[in-house]
């Protein structure tokens, strides 16, 4: 995993498209399609289909919680947030922390944000909100159902080519 | 083979023999009240956003430089092992943390659960080793020095979770292992565990177990209805460095809930006063066990069978 974070953090000097999201989002102006590909190293990056994406959920808020200007779905935040303000920032990685394990997620030190305290990680948000709704509607749930491994996920997994060999285990026994 | 170890075991014991009845247990005998290393590190897990992906035991694997897995750690039938008395997958030698898959009576959907070694604040494990080879780090780890160790598992028998793991497979060198918080290659220099990086869906939450702890609290009171309103590990067997919320009843996912919330050593402590005694004997008895152990072996036995056929004799 050394490796694997040395590559995440070059991975995200090159960046990404899913930045255009930020630029603005009106609630009719969104891009139709996003890739996601700031963490891929295991996996390729996500073609993600927005559009269709818009068209089966409810509404902007059921991802972008509060920030597209609708109103907000989770009653804790909405004692603050009335989903009337539209914000410049609505990508997942503009305040989801793309470190696994940044202090900052625990602990927002922006000021006036201590209720933003135990914030998921950027993997974890896209994950999270993914899977959470792909598991309650039915949709696909198998990591390659979203995204195909890449050689360096063979590897890391023990799949495809670098599955052990029959003999593997009975070797390890008298090494 | 015997010589050394029989050496090497000598001289742990002379040593250790007097730490055991000093140094470790001194604080933890005031009544449990040893809560851990002030800023010991920890991990939050929570089990309600586990799937069951196995990438946590993978990255163990690589990081730790585990043996080839017997099947890739894509595979999920492994969810169906069940190993001699109906028993789910456990930690072993080659994987110090394994992911187990709970049906629930309450839920269609299965809860998984990732398995390693929950480095308790007052560990069995360390106070039941007669040889010292445990050790609590200020960091928060358990961790165990492998050269110190003579194989005689006890720390198997006291820790409460089952989790360090004997190389029976290793004649030459036969020693405990287990997870050690990645203390080695991460922890001592403040990054989190390979197991905690790799999740995808951050079920485990690295940081300072006392912050974690109240983030565990936050978690269950700003979702009442989603959680069990229970943190278990906060006060098991005298806390654990790592420790779970769940959505289910923890029994339903295997966890034991009738553990005592004081440390196991106070359970031990009549063993531990007996220690001296077992000292002055238990070279003798140890090279008797050896013998009996490679006499068996030689018969294809093993030494638990040795030792039956002395005592029938
Ligand atoms: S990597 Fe995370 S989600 Fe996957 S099995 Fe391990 S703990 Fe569960
Ligand atoms: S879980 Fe078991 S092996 Fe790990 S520290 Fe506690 S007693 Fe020791
Ligand atoms: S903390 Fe390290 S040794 Fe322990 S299970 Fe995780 S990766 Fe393995």
């Amino acid at each position: 995993m050394v490796n694997a974070s040395k590559q995440l953090i070059t991975g995200l000097g090159v960046l990404l498209l899913f930045s255009v999201l930020s630029v603005s989002c009106y609630a009719m102006d969104y891009p139709e399609e996003v890739e996601i590909d700031s963490l891929a190293n295991l996996y390729e990056p996500v073609i993600f289909d927005h559009a269709m994406h818009v068209d089966a959920t409810e509404g902007c808020a059921e991802c972008h919680h509060h920030t597209t200007g609708t109103p907000v779905l989770n009653a804790y935040c909405a004692k603050c947030h009335t989903g009337d303000v539209e914000m410049d920032v609505v990508a997942c990685q503009d305040c989801h922390s793309a470190d696994p394990v940044s202090p900052e997620n625990l602990h927002n030190p922006k000021p006036g944000y201590s209720y933003h305290n135990d914030q998921p990680n950027l993997k974890a948000a896209y994950h999270l909100k993914c899977l959470g709704c792909h598991r309650e509607v039915d949709g696909p749930t198998g990591c390659e159902d979203c995204h195909a491994k890449t050689e360096a996920g063979d590897k890391f997994y023990h799949s495809g080519e670098f599955a052990p060999k029959e003999d593997a285990q009975h070797g390890a026994e008298h090494e | 083979m015997s010589k050394i170890t029989r050496r090497k075991f000598l001289a742990a014991s002379a040593a250790g023999g007097t730490a055991i009845m000093m140094a470790p247990t001194k604080k933890a005998f005031a009544a449990g009240s040893f809560e851990g290393f002030p800023d010991g590190m920890g991990v939050l897990v929570d089990l309600t956003r586990c799937v069951g992906c196995r990438t946590c035991e993978a990255a163990c694997n690589k990081e730790q430089k585990l043996p080839e897995p017997a099947l890739p750690f894509d595979d999920y039938s492994v969810f169906d092992e069940i190993h001699h008395g109906n028993q789910k997958r456990r930690t072993t030698d080659k994987a110090y943390t394994i992911v187990n898959r709970y049906d629930l009576k309450d839920s269609d959907e299965p809860l998984y659960r990732k398995i390693q070694c929950n480095h308790c604040n007052e560990p069995a494990c360390l106070t039941s080793c007669f040889v010292n080879a445990y050790t609590k780090t200020p960091e928060g780890a358990v961790i165990y020095n492998s050269h110190v160790c003579v194989g005689c598992r006890n720390c198997m028998i006291a820790c409460p979770f089952h989790i360090p793991a004997y190389t029976y497979h290793s004649v030459l060198n036969p020693v405990i292992k287990k997870c050690i918080f990645c203390y080695d290659t991460r922890l001592k220099e403040g990054r989190p565990p390979a197991c905690v990086e790799s999740c995808p869906q951050q079920v485990m939450t690295f940081g300072k177990r006392k912050d974690l702890m109240v983030i565990a609290h936050e978690r269950i009171k700003k979702n009442p209805d989603k959680y069990i309103d229970h943190v278990y590990g906060e006060k098991e067997v005298g806390g654990t460095g790592w420790f779970y919320i769940s959505s289910a009843p923890f029994e339903e996912a295997g966890f034991d809930v009738h553990l005592p919330k004081k440390p196991i050593i106070d359970n031990v402590k009549d063993f531990l006063a007996i220690v001296p005694v077992v000292l002055t004997v238990w070279p003798a008895l140890f090279t008797g066990f050896h013998l009996l152990a490679t006499k068996g072996k030689s018969h294809g036995h093993g030494d638990d069978h040795s030792h039956d056929e002395q005592e029938g004799h």
